[in-house]
């Protein structure tokens, strides 16, 4: 909570805070200047939950709302930026796709790829886009970058509807790996959400990380195998001739690598579940978003001040 | 004695001015800044937490919003908190909503708090008003088992039922406000923070709304509200806290509070009333108050029609002029003028040069029935016909409606009323006698 602590009195019911009034406990909230990091108050969050519901709920129909095709859209960005690459990459440029069409091959890493650019760049600009509510109502600051990233997977579920169309289409059937999708989807949420957390409490005061954001995100999608196979990254490399790094494990740093080549392998079968990848990314990921938390509750406080 | 709902000690809020200037607010900006001079940078960045500053610090860049603010509510009590624009009321009602923190001292709540700070929070255009509702409620605290409870009574106080399904950006402003505030005044809390968001609506909402707030502060809650309009703080709050330039100059009584927010109020349009700040210049003649009376009552808030009114109108300095004259205007809010009184002009007001500096005129307007309306009151002190001062208008004059025709309150249109007098007979008699 922004610049609280609060103590509760010995309670004699289950505690609610929007309960009956007449029966509620007495809640002392004290306000006073604190500083330092806090931890995140998951009590509180939980509390908030109704908001969060909302807000969720909120951005999933405002995105649509008055548009013909609706919820269609969800499907057009993966979908065309499928056809353009398999052109591009596929056909033009000739880019190995690990002996599955390069169509499906495309698709796949653009699902999850799609959910992370779109949550991320939203969930950026939810602390920026809602100043107003900042500034007039009290709520825990952490729902609203988080509930961008959990709208956006209604979208992400849609465009795997697809993509079990496309799979279908070219008669490819997923294998057991298909049971570390929940995990690989989890890893795929806490990397949205942990650099959301950064990039939104840093977007309130450096307004230009909004600009930078669709330029980067663009950048950063060839840090990921989207349009290539993750073996194309050389396994080790030596520099200035004695220095000897692995740059595939580098590579991994990005928590996305782990995730899409987790979805290859568990959809097409191009390759071995990658554990390195997905033991290197988690660790990173946990890291983002632990930091990210904590750099968030620093400055919550100071949004309203800010925003 | 019980604790205290609301208890703030000494609170303060700093807020460094040059902020904006300072910290450079692009990416790029503030890495260039960072290479090129790195220690000036981290005093910067350090800077920016003012949490460390001392309550005596007076730095230039500081500005201290609120200061030393200390004072107790007590559960069940409704305090008005009033003051000039920059005063620091929205500021202190920010804290205690926990939505900005304070740089030094505390303040500690007992019980739930609602804060409404402004109506509308959280409301989108491309929803409906239903889905609103729901938002709205949710962001000011409601759980959604409550809005669903509530949700005809919200949706009949508002009078937007045959639009709630249509996106509300399709809705007047003043449905977009009524429905906001619907939302608003069906909060349950037990401490409710309320600032200057009873002044929304047309006159019938205004007072519906003020209906509506009158049924919270009569249900036993705390509130802490802040306006502008001293009619509705007057009759809601039993205690008021004037806040002055960030500090509080007085909590107590809310006549005795709204009484001295007046004394500090600079010349304006006043309700009710005129007082001169400074107590007219020395050596000159100037009115230094100026009031509509009923009989010896003086109400800030009007008079109900058909109530006989007294100006009552002071001045110092009138040994200086010659012949002090005293005229009163009273003018529709068009400007039309409606009646004038002047001391010259019946017999009876004793006229020439008077030898006490201070003058005070009373000027009884026998069976003057001004209808229920707002109206100007101009006053013009002159020496013979010779203008000295003209206060145009010197205060806003408000009569309520009542029943002045002990009719149960019917009146015709026009800007005064007037005693009737009506007889009917029969005219077939009559005529045969002519």
């Amino acid at each position: 909570m922004s610049a609280t602590s609060e103590s509760h009195l010995p309670l004699r019911q289950p505690y609610d805070a929007y309960s009956n009034p007449s029966l509620d406990p007495q809640i002392e909230t004290i306000i006073e200047p604190c500083s330092g990091w806090r931890l995140v108050d998951w009590q509180e969050l939980s509390e908030y939950r109704d908001l969060f519901s909302f807000l969720v709920w909120r951005s999933i129909k405002v995105r649509y709302a008055q548009s013909a095709i609706g919820i269609g859209w969800a499907v057009i960005q993966p979908l065309f930026s499928m056809l353009v690459f398999t052109v591009v990459f596929g056909r033009l440029a000739g880019i190995e796709s690990d002996g599955v069409p390069y169509a499906v091959f495309s698709f796949v890493a653009l699902v999850p790829w799609t959910y992370f650019s779109n949550a991320l760049t939203e969930g950026t600009s939810s602390l920026v886009g809602n100043a107003s509510m900042l500034s007039k109502v009290y709520f825990p600051r952490l729902i609203l970058p988080l509930s961008t990233v959990l709208a956006r997977l209604v979208d992400f579920c849609i465009a795997m509807v697809l993509l079990a169309a496309l799979m279908a289409w070219f008669g490819i059937v997923p294998n057991r790996g298909i049971l570390m999708m929940p995990l690989l989807i989890l890893l795929m949420m806490l990397t949205a959400a942990g650099i959301a957390m950064w990039l939104s409490a840093l977007a309130v005061q450096y307004r230009d990380i909004n600009h930078g954001m669709t330029f980067g995100i663009q950048l950063l999608m060839y840090a990921a195998p989207v349009v290539y196979a993750a073996s194309l990254i050389p396994e080790t490399y030596t520099l200035f001739g004695t220095i000897v790094i692995w740059p595939q494990h580098l590579y991994a740093l990005n928590p996305m690598v782990g995730v899409i080549e987790g979805f290859r392998s568990a959809l097409l079968g191009t390759r071995p579940m990658p554990w390195t990848f997905l033991m290197i990314g988690a660790a990173s990921s946990t890291l983002i978003a632990l930091s990210g938390a904590f750099y968030f509750r620093s400055r919550e406080r100071l949004f309203a001040d800010v925003a | 004695m019980p604790s205290p709902a609301i208890a703030v000690e000494n609170l303060g809020k700093a807020y460094r001015l040059g902020l904006k200037e300072e910290i450079p607010d692009s990416l790029i900006g503030a890495a260039t800044s960072w290479i090129r001079s790195p220690l000036s940078n981290f005093h910067r960045l350090r800077r920016l937490n003012t949490f460390n500053t001392r309550s005596d610090a007076e730095e230039d860049d500081v500005l201290w919003a609120l200061r030393d603010v200390n004072f107790d509510v007590n559960e069940g009590e409704v305090v008005g908190i009033i003051g000039r624009n920059g005063a620091g009321k929205s500021t202190l009602l920010k804290i205690l909503s926990r939505i900005t923190s304070p740089t030094h001292g505390r303040a500690v709540i007992r019980g739930r708090v609602s804060s409404l700070l402004e109506v509308g929070t959280g409301f989108h255009p491309e929803l409906s008003g239903r889905e609103n509702v729901y938002m709205n409620g949710t962001i000011l605290g409601m759980r959604k088992k409550e809005i669903d409870r509530k949700f005809d009574e919200i949706v009949d106080f508002s009078g937007v039922e045959k639009f709630l399904d249509t996106p509300v950006k399709r809705y007047s402003s003043g449905m977009k406000v009524r429905l906001a505030f619907a939302v608003a005044a069906h909060l349950e809390p037990e401490i409710l923070i309320i600032d200057e968001v009873l002044a929304v609506g047309d006159a019938a909402f205004q007072k519906k709304c003020l209906g509506k707030m009158q049924n919270v502060a009569e249900g036993g809650r705390t509130v802490l509200f802040v306006s502008h309009n001293m009619a509705a703080v007057e009759s809601l709050s039993g205690r008021g806290i004037l806040l002055n330039a960030g500090t509080v100059v007085l909590t107590g009584d809310i006549s005795d509070v709204i009484r001295r927010y007046r004394a500090i109020q600079p010349l304006g349009e006043n309700d009710g009333v005129y007082l001169s700040s400074d107590g007219g210049p020395a050596g000159e003649c100037a009115i230094v108050y100026a009031a509509a009376h009923s009989g010896d009552r003086f109400s800030s808030t009007g008079y109900a029609a058909g109530e006989t009114l007294k100006f009552v109108v002071e001045c110092t300095g009138a040994d200086t002029i010659r012949d002090p004259q005293l005229g009163i205007g009273i003018d529709t809010i068009e400007g039309q003028r409606l009646v004038t009184l002047h001391s010259n002009l019946i017999d009876g007001c004793p006229g020439g040069n008077s030898l006490d500096s201070r003058v005070k005129w009373e000027c009884t307007a026998k069976h003057l029935l001004l209808s229920p309306g707002e109206y100007y009151v101009v006053i013009s002190l002159e020496d013979g016909s010779r203008p000295v001062e003209r206060l145009s208008p010197a205060f806003r004059l408000t009569i309520h409606p009542s029943d002045a025709y002990r009719n149960g309150g019917k009146i015709g249109r026009g800007l005064v009323l007037c005693d009737q007098i009506w007889s009917r007979a029969n005219s077939e008699t009559s005529s045969k006698q002519l």
